[in-house]
């Protein structure tokens, strides 16, 4: 038989590229390095994550496509791959001196978190059911792993075996979705897929609608959405905390990234009936997740439940689904990368050996011993419960203006509803930080790194609360290959 | 009637039966040599779609590799003859009203969607001789499918160290043994 090899667009994976050289690199130079200095193998990763963004700066403003059309670079591919890059950097920062307290200062945490933000980046990239399949495979399993990495603790490995069964379960339901959709249309391509349901007009047939609603659970699952959100608050309470804060933000944006893609490129031929499924996911995501979250005592599962919460909002967009629906999904994930893991990072300045602290009731009379540790968190709850000036307000007024403009007026009502609702507890730790006295001496555990990933995360927030405008530029031109001429 | 659609009705019985049997035999064993039975039942019907391949992957891998893997930790768990496994847990009615509306849901769905290929059929066969042969697969794994492949040995490499990351005896961990006295 005669082989013709492809010549692929190397430069379109050029970023995908450094992040593999840079995930073996790390593996390599963690070896050599001695076990008093595995700080060090966090730096080199840090420096990976700056080099891939730097690698994937000069692909802005490109469309293009390689693999036989497999591997799009389009601006929500790069939009979102800004977000994981962003998202890894600081979660590493924040690690550094956590791994230590813990006990585990092992090279490889630091290898596996490139691996997994390497899936993520593919995963927003492909264009084709088996590479999304295989990307979110290797973002999932490099994440399984670093959720049990702290070996020694029974609540670390009763996450990561929560997570693994659960995943795994919901794996095999996306990839019988996938193999539906296959069956129905003949080709794994995105693109082809909706040409081919338009061409045989296929939108009436159950058997999609069963394939649609496979997907939505598959995918549901790693966006965490309700109702295959049980995991979520056993997996952040016993994960290590900046593992926590990157599963909430991570895989969460990269579910979103496919779920997009997925079903605005495939299914536009059932578009009136993912809109409903999605509606009502979306509703049900944002009330339970806010109502339960009012009720925690430990700030892990309050978080997990508001991260829960914060799924549902960003659902509004994909309901919407038009431009401006989908540029306020990228944009919120954005702003989310940062006040969420800085409320997560938070939860590491209170941590010690052997204790963790994650009690609500450890925050009590912080203000009076740490004013700006105080104030940090007060940016973060501000920006979660959608206050201006923050950029979590930004992200909220456009989610729900989008809902309005496309005349989902009912879903924006809820959503307010919930943003009022949440103003409860975050507030409710707010109060217990002003207007208490501390019961004891309250040690932070400050470093060098994580004072300096919380200033950026807290000046981030900020920036994008009284400054917006570029980043929504940004986000809406990302939008104009799927919607745009 | 064509005798292929006996034959595919055959291994797909089999196929569900020796499910069953896996989900509702309650000794561990006889759930794993049932499963062994699935596998080799998916394997004909592999066969009959013409994807040599498949089918060969699907008993090497399925029946041969995970199976003896199943057996091993079968035999280092233990299992006494009394305290035999169930599956099956007392569910509330609710669940099971729940799980059968479910699955009629999803059997008429599946009944009435066609799909673009129907089973056993003639084309059906065509595409898997055209695709599912040793020799197209290869080519295609090299060609069209290149970049899922190389993703996947990078999901491989990812999933072998995060395998060896939990699975490792640490010195400390090991109470002074120290690692060369371990192995």
């Amino acid at each position: 038989m005669e082989l013709t090899l492809p010549i692929p667009n190397l430069r379109a994976i050029m970023p995908e590229l450094v992040m593999t050289f840079w995930a073996c690199l790390v593996l390599v130079v963690d070896v050599l390095i001695s076990k008093e200095r595995k700080t060090w193998v966090g730096y080199l990763a840090l420096v990976g994550t700056l080099v891939t963004m730097a690698f994937t700066l000069p692909l802005l403003g490109t469309r293009t496509s390689t693999f036989s059309n497999m591997f799009l670079v389009d601006g929500v591919a790069l939009f979102f791959k800004f977000i994981f890059l962003l998202a890894t950097a600081l979660v590493i920062l924040v690690s550094l001196r956590y791994l230590d307290i813990e006990g585990v200062n092992l090279g490889e945490y630091y290898a596996m978190i490139l691996f997994a933000t390497l899936g993520m980046m593919i995963m927003a990239a492909g264009n084709e059911l088996i590479t999304i399949y295989l990307s979110l495979e290797l973002m999932v399993i490099s994440t399984y792993v670093l959720c049990g990495f702290i070996r020694r603790d029974r609540r670390s490995t009763e996450a990561a075996v929560k997570y693994f069964l659960l995943g795994i379960f919901t794996s095999a339901i996306l990839l019988y979705g996938m193999a539906l959709l296959y069956g129905l249309t003949g080709t794994t391509n995105l693109t082809e897929i909706g040409r081919a349901l338009q061409a045989k007009n296929l939108g009436a047939n159950p058997a999609l609608l069963l394939a649609m609603i496979f997907l939505a659970a598959g995918l549901g699952f790693k966006v965490a959405a309700v109702p295959f959100h049980m995991y979520v608050p056993d997996v952040y309470e016993g994960s290590p905390t900046p593992i926590a804060a990157f599963i909430s933000v991570g895989p969460k944006a990269a579910g979103f990234a496919v779920l997009a893609r997925l079903f605005l490129v495939s299914l536009p031929a059932i578009r009136p009936q993912w809109g409903t499924l999605l509606w009502v996911l979306c509703v049900m995501t944002m009330t339970l997740g806010n109502l339960v979250a009012m009720k925690q005592s430990n700030i892990k599962r309050m978080l997990a439940y508001s991260s829960i919460a914060h799924a549902g909002y960003v659902l509004i967009g994909l309901v919407v689904a038009n431009e401006i629906g989908l540029a306020s999904v990228v944009l919120y994930m954005f702003v989310y990368a940062f006040m969420n893991i800085g409320a997560f990072s938070m939860v590491i300045l209170m941590c010690k050996r052997g204790d963790r602290g994650e009690r609500i009731e450890d925050f009590r009379g912080l203000a009076r011993s740490h004013p700006w540790a105080a104030i940090a968190f007060l940016v973060f709850f501000l920006s979660l419960a959608g206050i201006p000036p923050t950029g979590g307000f930004i992200g909220k007024f456009y989610l729900f203006s989008a809902a309005i403009q496309a005349n989902y007026v009912w879903l924006a009502v809820i959503g307010v509803a919930n943003s009022a609702l949440s103003v409860y507890y975050y507030f409710r730790v707010t109060m217990l930080m002003y207007m208490s006295d501390p019961s004891g001496e309250i040690r932070l555990t400050l470093s060098p790194s994580l004072v300096f990933a919380l200033a950026v995360m807290v000046i981030g927030t900020l920036a994008i609360g009284l400054y917006p405008s570029p980043l929504i530029a940004a986000a809406r031109a990302s939008m104009a290959p799927i919607f745009g001429p | 009637m064509d005798l292929s659609f006996l034959f595919f009705y055959l291994f797909a019985a089999v196929a569900v039966g020796a499910a069953l049997v896996v989900v509702l035999n309650r000794n561990i064993l006889h759930c794993a040599m049932a499963l062994v039975l699935m596998f080799f039942a998916i394997a004909a019907l592999f066969l009959m779609l013409g994807a040599e391949f498949i089918a060969a992957v699907q008993v090497l891998v399925y029946a041969g590799a995970i199976m003896v893997l199943f057996l091993f930790v079968i035999l280092l768990i233990q299992i006494d003859r009394v305290q035999m496994l169930r599956f099956a847990h007392r569910q509330s009615p609710l669940v099971v009203i729940i799980a059968v509306l479910l699955l009629a849901e999803l059997l008429y769905m599946i009944i009435r969607g066609t799909l673009g290929i129907a089973p056993g059929g003639a084309d059906a066969a065509a595409a898997g001789a055209a695709s599912g042969s040793t020799e197209a697969f290869g080519a295609l794994l090299y060609t069209t499918y290149l970049f899922p492949f190389e993703v996947a040995s990078v999901l491989l490499l990812a999933a072998m160290i995060g395998a060896i990351l939990l699975a490792r005896l640490d010195k400390e961990e090991v109470g002074g043994v120290s690692r060369q006295d371990m192995s």
